[in-house]
């Protein structure tokens, strides 16, 4: 057997390593370095250390709105992961199942809206709760519930879980077809064997095909993770920047972009745009390092 | 045993190697070295208009432009608009990264103030066409000291409402003069039960603020005297004059469309054309999107009480500037000296419903409803959006809070108490003569 000398290793590493650094290393060290400069009217930057932490984490104007969507953003984390991965848990197991008829056409169906651009999602869901033109109201008439009807995407109560509704009902067909993939690859021997043991079809499930997809799910749950802390745009396209009504559903994406490239009147600043995205990064490090010492590590002890 | 290859399932498609590599290679080459020549052509004599007015487009391309090319042939214009919520701040960082257009739409005062004090626009003193525009035309665009002018003024809007003469004959109602009689009348409107009142939605905000508070408000701070006096440090938003505004702006909240927490702008500009509302609190450029769709007409915002003196909100509102980075500046003072003419002040006073020239060329404005706005301007004192003159500098910016607690307090979810609190400790936080 040959050993692969140390230059074959350089080169044939090379060009993943130049694009990772050049495309996603790099733009990521100098965003940090940008969060301890500040700049003045005519753009000259100076380096001001962590002033730029210090006002967004404790001046009261710039910390309640940066807590405001902290705070949002776990909502929404949570709602996504009480709903989007249980219910695409549920479907793939259904699917799975042997002999369901249209299977494949429900799966395709559940899994389009994913396909969809997220501007075209916000706007449909625009149109259909709309109190003036959207069938929302009707739809309920019909069943009796008319007066249940509210204009959920402008009010602070419900505007925020709306946008997380949406947001489910778009992406539940990722954690479908992860799990699905998951379930599929089961070995047969092992189900046949339990079967001809004489377990149930829900012992089987809990006991063997859910302990062997928890890696999946593992997967899926940091997924999420990861996606939720950077979402931006769908409540960009339905609510604008200003995540309204009074930033009942800014998250941190949206305060990012607000600080950043600002909006109307405000004056974007990419230095402090800079901080903010700091702590995005450091919030989704944080997060994903938890799973990583908690989860993964039993996961693959498991797994072995 | 060698055994037959069978033919693969893309094996009649020509494979592409077959074109010899070096030929593809020249090919490529010739490819892209006519880009850039082409995109080089393109630069030479063309203009680029950066600008939030979306709506205009189809007008710049069918009117404005070729008007302009008939006197000066040769020179390709381009507008290319922004949405307006977007535009500050993406023109912001395009004129930062060096890829904005050549001529630039100014918003007026800070925003633009703060463009030019960063050093992305002309100084445009003494150039051809400036000598059109008086003093206050031009304050808008000018330093604190008005010693520099950076954008020529180009068009102001007004404020008031617009109501369906249909309903209003239906319903026998009369456009009124006093709060009053603007209550009662939105009052018969609700009681009749077929219309909205006032239709008008904050699910965007920015209406909340710009069209309906700076519409009213005037009429309660004595237009430009409280806004002066903001300015000056000697009132303040939480002064009786400033929450009476605000307090009127609550009642009305109370005569809007079932769900207008979710209703935006353009939601609401169907509602009032589909002849679904009585009243619809409007900016001058509003009137071109319902002209040849319904009848209607419009009145200026109601005084408090019957004899006081009337203040409208007639807000310079665009201007023209030059990007400094313009690779194309001869071409685009040609342009300016355009903006400047008589000719253009006629056709976008004329074209551009609703949105008013600024020049002192004389014009007669055709449109029966910009007249009629224009009209105010002999009664009724003007004045300019109350925080768009260095109120809007600071930390937290007064304008996104100005669009958050109108939306509020319009919904019943703020006080008008609270809301003049909250503009005001925001706006003392970095403005010394409130201090």
């Amino acid at each position: 057997m040959k050993t692969i000398r140390a230059w074959q290793l350089a080169v044939l590493l090379a060009p993943a390593v130049l694009i990772y650094a050049l495309f996603s290393a790099l733009p990521l060290l100098d965003t940090l370095r940008l969060g301890f400069y500040t700049a003045n009217d005519a753009g000259v930057r100076s380096f001001v250390g962590l002033d730029n932490y210090r006002t967004i984490l404790f001046d009261p104007d710039w910390s309640a709105a940066f807590w405001n969507a902290m705070w949002n953003n776990v909502k929404f984390f949570c709602i996504h992961m009480a709903l989007q991965n249980p219910i695409g848990l549920l479907l793939a197991s259904l699917f799975s199942l042997k002999g369901l008829r249209g299977a494949r056409t429900y799966r395709t169906l559940i899994f389009l809206p994913t396909l969809l651009s997220v501007v075209i999602i916000g706007f449909i869901w625009q149109l259909i709760l709309s109190p003036l033109w959207g069938v929302s109201e009707k739809l309920l008439g019909f069943v009796g519930l008319a007066d249940w009807f509210a204009p959920w995407l402008g009010q602070e109560s419900t505007a925020l879980v709306t946008l997380s509704l949406i947001s489910v009902w778009q992406y539940v067909g990722i954690p479908m077809m992860l799990i699905y993939a998951a379930l599929l690859a089961v070995p047969e021997e092992v189900l046949e064997a339990a079967h001809a043991e004489g377990a149930s079809a829900m012992r089987i499930f809990w006991q063997i095909k859910l302990p062997l997809i928890y890696p999946t799910l593992g997967l899926v749950t940091i997924l999420t993770f990861v996606a939720n802390f950077n979402a931006f745009d769908l409540i960009y396209s339905v609510k604008g920047a200003l995540a309204g009504p009074n930033y009942a559903s800014d998250l941190l994406g949206t305060y990012f972009y607000r600080t950043f490239f600002g909006y109307q009147a405000q004056i974007g600043s990419p230095t402090m745009g800079a901080a903010v995205a700091t702590l995005m990064f450091l919030v989704i490090l944080g997060g994903v390092g938890a799973y990583f010492v908690l989860v993964q590590r039993r996961l693959t002890r498991y797994a072995m | 045993m060698q055994t037959e290859q069978k033919p693969g399932r893309f094996s009649r498609i020509p494979s592409f190697p077959s074109l010899p590599r070096r030929r593809l290679l020249a090919a490529c080459a010739l490819a892209f070295g006519l880009t850039g020549l082409a995109a080089a052509h393109v630069q030479a004599g063309t203009l680029t208009i950066e600008s939030w007015r979306v709506d205009d487009l189809p007008l710049w391309q069918e009117v404005l432009i070729p008007a302009f090319q008939r006197s000066n042939p040769g020179i390709t214009v381009k507008f290319s608009p922004t949405a307006p919520t977007e535009y500050d701040s993406s023109l912001a960082a395009r004129l930062a990264g060096g890829t904005a257009g050549d001529l630039v739409a100014c918003r007026p005062f800070d925003v633009s103030l703060s463009l030019y004090n960063k050093g992305h626009l002309e100084k445009l003193d003494g150039k051809p066409g400036m000598e059109f525009f008086a003093p206050a035309a031009k304050a808008a665009w000018q330093t604190d000291d008005g010693k520099d002018t950076f954008c020529m003024p180009m068009a102001s809007v007004i404020h008031g409402f617009f109501y369906n003469t249909k309903i209003f004959k239906e319903l026998n109602l009369e456009p009124p003069k006093t709060e009053a009689e603007f209550f009662k009348l939105l009052d018969t409107v609700k009681a009749n039960g077929k219309y909205a009142p006032l239709v008008m939605g904050t699910a965007e905000q920015w209406e909340s603020h710009q069209v309906l508070f700076t519409s009213i408000g005037p009429n309660y701070w004595k237009g430009e005297e409280g806004r002066k006096a903001l300015i000056a440090g000697k009132a303040r938003f939480t002064d009786p004059q400033f929450v009476a505004a605000w307090d009127y702006e609550a009642r009305l909240g109370k005569y809007l469309p079932k769900g207008a927490s979710a209703q935006t702008y353009s939601d609401s500009q169907n509602m009032f054309a589909l002849g679904k509302g009585a009243v619809y609190p409007a900016g001058s450029w509003d009137i071109a999107y319902f002209n040849g769709k319904m009848d209607f007409a419009a009145f200026p915002p109601p005084v408090p009480k019957n004899g006081d003196a009337c203040y409208i909100s007639d807000h310079n509102d665009i201007g023209m500037g030059i990007n400094k980075k313009s690779k194309n500046k001869d071409d685009a003072y040609k342009f300016l000296a355009w903006l400047g003419s008589q000719e253009f002040a006629d056709l976008y006073t004329n074209k551009v419903t609703g949105f008013f020239s600024l020049s002192n060329h004389l014009i007669s404005v055709k449109d029966p409803i910009a007249k009629q706005m224009m009209g105010w301007r002999k009664n009724c004192a003007s004045t300019i959006r109350v925080n768009s003159q260095i109120l809007n500098r600071g930390t937290p910016s007064m304008e996104n809070e100005m669009w958050n607690v109108n939306a509020q307090v319009l919904n019943g979810k703020m006080s008008p108490q609270d809301a003049a609190a909250k503009i005001q400790s925001g706006f003392a936080k970095w403005y010394k003569p409130q201090q």
